[in-house]
């Protein structure tokens, strides 16, 4: 019997994996063994695959791993290297330790996954045969046997492999190695078959011949929407988001994905959902079967609508689904008064169907256009405890016909230690002309302990 | 189908002198900065929070540049619980298309640069489609662009320029302070209507604006007249 895996405690105590077990026992005489149990780590690859559909339409478990195809899919996790990071962040908080990268191709990820140099990787679009130089000719998915003789040949890294002749090399290793190569460079396509959790609410139609225009697309849209509503309305559950699978002739998978603020199965609002974008879809050399999943849903009770008003904020959930949809999730938002004199902090973002509610709005004059960052502005002004009289804005002059103030906003000393002590004063002032401006000078004028004495312009009222 | 409904600025001279007695619902209405203040519109915004105050139900507000700044709004009547913000980007235009489908709406503000004929014949469409207000806030980083003086669809055209104000205690001129801002509201298009100029004080709290009379920044008799009103 050998080890097939080991964790991180038995890594550290010298062992690895293919040693045989009783060597282990020697070395480690209360070790933990457990059998291998192949069935039961793919099962659970696959419920991690299905797991990780929050983060794409496309996930697959691999023997080892879980594919993800990200097209389209970093911006709304924060980028492609914050979208790993707290991917990672939540497997390890369910005890899972992990490796994650993402690059042009699926061979170049799997191998920077299993032998990049940090946790992490990510690969700039284009920079594949750089990051796969170095490594090591096995992490190309490559026979052991094959692995084997490549090294006996001298052969240890990538960059080696890839500077051979093709010829000689495919008589010598056969077609295998240099597909293997070809994919991870991304000279040969490599299509992942989704995972599809049969749990979840999916509708599925082929057709005898391939779908090419979006008109067609369109009309089978409608009638997948209403089967899924029709199963989803069977469970009490509303859609949050919406995968459309585009299986195409040549094998390749395409998707499309929609995403709604509110769980919803009305069939003709996430049809259109769907619908606009359509036109994204590049059906190649025709589409043979189309099949939307619902990875995503929370319960939807039915609603009795008490009064008009009710059906009016309805309609608001699904403006904004179209609008997230079209403009991308996070930039349709309401905004929320936060309990901070700090202006830059007194608002926040929160979801466009959110209940209202919160803190207070400030009593106090605000702009309504607050210029961020601050720009600095000449000052010309006598005493630190009156109003300025004149600044230069922009290469401006601005005379000062009247001013309020100041209003004294301290620094939050408890979010940042460059605040303890610091200090703005204020001033509303309104120029020759009759415009307003929102003025700041950082110091409260006694000495420099509290600010610089810099003056900012930071609005416009 | 234009709704016969309107909303009204609630002074009287200004809503009697605009056909309908006041701002027609289901409409394009453009407003702008006047001179420097086309690159914030800050003062036009402000109108638009004011107006928008009087009704009820939400607000979509698309914006280029994310600068307006919600407290603001709540200081002009606008609740901002009311309004939806969507960051555009260059796709102002197309949202507040989309956004006029929806007849949930009190109203819709799009801040816009470029706007052509054709552009806003679509806007006017949708909004007299779905009976919802729609106002482009036009901003432009110059102040003089040729492209805010090209012809649109809009009913109105205003511009809001901000006045020098009167001192906040009109018998102590010299005691220092802010009193409320002044506006010179300038209609310089008006479909069924003639162009017209008033001088009034920004928007209230709630929202509300009042008529500057010619001779109520002069002394003693007008600040009585004040009181007594």
């Amino acid at each position: 019997m050998v080890i097939g895996a080991v964790d991180a405690a038995a890594g550290a105590l010298g062992l690895h994996v293919g040693m045989a077990l009783a060597h282990a026992q020697a070395m480690v005489p209360d070790l933990q063994i457990a059998d291998a149990d192949p069935a039961g780590d793919a099962a659970a690859l696959g419920r991690l695959a299905a797991w990780c559909l929050r983060l794409s339409p496309m996930t697959a478990p691999d023997t080892d791993g879980v594919w993800i195809d990200a097209t389209g899919c970093a911006h709304l996790h924060g980028g492609e290297a914050a979208m790993l990071d707290s991917l990672l962040g939540r497997l390890a908080a369910d005890g899972m330790t992990a490796r994650a990268a993402i690059a042009d191709t699926p061979g170049a990820a799997h191998a920077l996954a299993r032998h990049g140099a940090g946790l992490v990787t990510v690969v700039a679009p284009g920079g594949v045969t750089r990051a796969l130089d170095p490594l090591p000719v096995a992490s190309l998915r490559l026979a052991a046997d094959a692995v084997a003789t490549l090294r006996r040949l001298g052969l240890e890294q990538v960059a080696d492999l890839a500077a051979l002749p093709r010829g000689p090399l495919a008589r010598r290793f056969g077609a295998a190695v240099l597909q293997r190569l070809d994919q991870a460079m991304g000279r040969v396509a490599e299509p992942i078959t989704p995972v599809v959790p049969p749990d979840m609410p999916q509708a599925r139609m082929a057709f005898a011949e391939p779908l090419l225009t979006a008109e067609s697309f369109v009309a089978v849209i409608g009638a997948l929407v209403g089967q899924v509503c029709t199963l989803l309305e069977r469970t009490g559950l509303g859609a949050r988001h919406l995968d459309l699978l585009f299986e195409r002739v040549d094998g390749t998978v395409t998707a499309i994905r929609a995403g709604t603020a509110r769980p919803s199965r009305d069939a003709r609002h996430l049809g259109r959902l769907l619908e606009e974008q359509v036109e994204t879809i590049d059906p190649g050399l025709g589409v043979d079967a189309l099949r939307l999943a619902v990875p995503f849903a929370e319960p939807l009770a039915y609603v009795q609508v008490a009064n008009l008003a009710a059906e009016t904020e309805a309609d608001v959930a699904m403006l904004v689904d179209r609008l997230s949809n079209r403009l991308g999730a996070g930039r349709v938002w309401r905004a929320a008064a936060v309990e901070s004199d700090v202006p830059e902090r007194s608002v926040r973002h929160v979801s466009a169907v959110a209940p209202p509610g919160g803190a207070a709005w400030p009593a106090w004059p605000r702009p309504a256009r607050l210029i961020h960052p601050p720009q600095p502005v000449q000052m010309l002004s006598g005493l630190p405890d009156r109003p300025p009289t004149a600044f230069t804005w922009r290469r401006h002059r601005h005379h000062v016909r009247r001013a309020d103030g100041p209003e004294r906003i301290a620094g939050e000393w408890w979010r940042r230690d460059a605040e303890i002590g610091a200090v703005r004063d204020y001033w509303q002032v309104e120029v020759e002309g009759g415009r307003r401006f929102w003025l700041y000078r950082r110091g409260d004028g006694n000495g420099t302990e509290s600010g610089d004495l810099q003056w900012f312009m930071h609005g416009v009222f | 189908m234009v709704r016969a409904d309107v909303l009204r600025f609630g002074v009287t001279q200004i809503d009697q002198h605009l056909p309908g007695g006041g701002l027609l619902n289901g409409a394009l209405h453009e407003v702008a900065g006047d001179g420097p203040d086309v690159e914030h519109g800050a003062a036009a915004a402000l109108l638009l929070a004011g107006l928008l105050a009087r009704r009820r139900g939400p607000v979509l507000w698309a914006v280029m540049r994310n600068d307006l700044f919600a407290p603001a709004l709540a200081a002009a009547g606008l609740q901002p619980d009311r309004v939806i913000f969507a960051e555009a980007g260059s796709a102002v235009l197309l949202v507040m298309e989309e956004a006029l489908r929806h007849p949930g709406l009190a109203g819709v503000v799009g801040e816009v640069g470029r706007m052509g004929l054709t552009a806003s014949r679509r806007l006017q469409l949708a909004a007299e489609g779905s009976g919802v207000t729609v106002f482009a806030l036009r901003r432009f980083r110059r102040a003089a662009d040729p492209a805010l003086a090209e012809p649109n669809a809009a009913v109105t055209r205003w511009r809001v320029a901000a006045l020098p104000s009167p001192p906040p205690i009109p018998h102590a001129p010299d005691v220092p302070g802010l009193a409320r801002a002044r506006w010179r509201l300038d209609l310089m298009r008006c479909r069924g209507g003639v162009p017209a100029t008033w001088t009034v004080e920004a928007c209230d709290a709630q929202g509300r604006l009042a008529l500057v009379t010619e001779f109520s920044d002069r002394s003693a008799a007008p600040a009585q007249q004040r009181t007594a009103g």
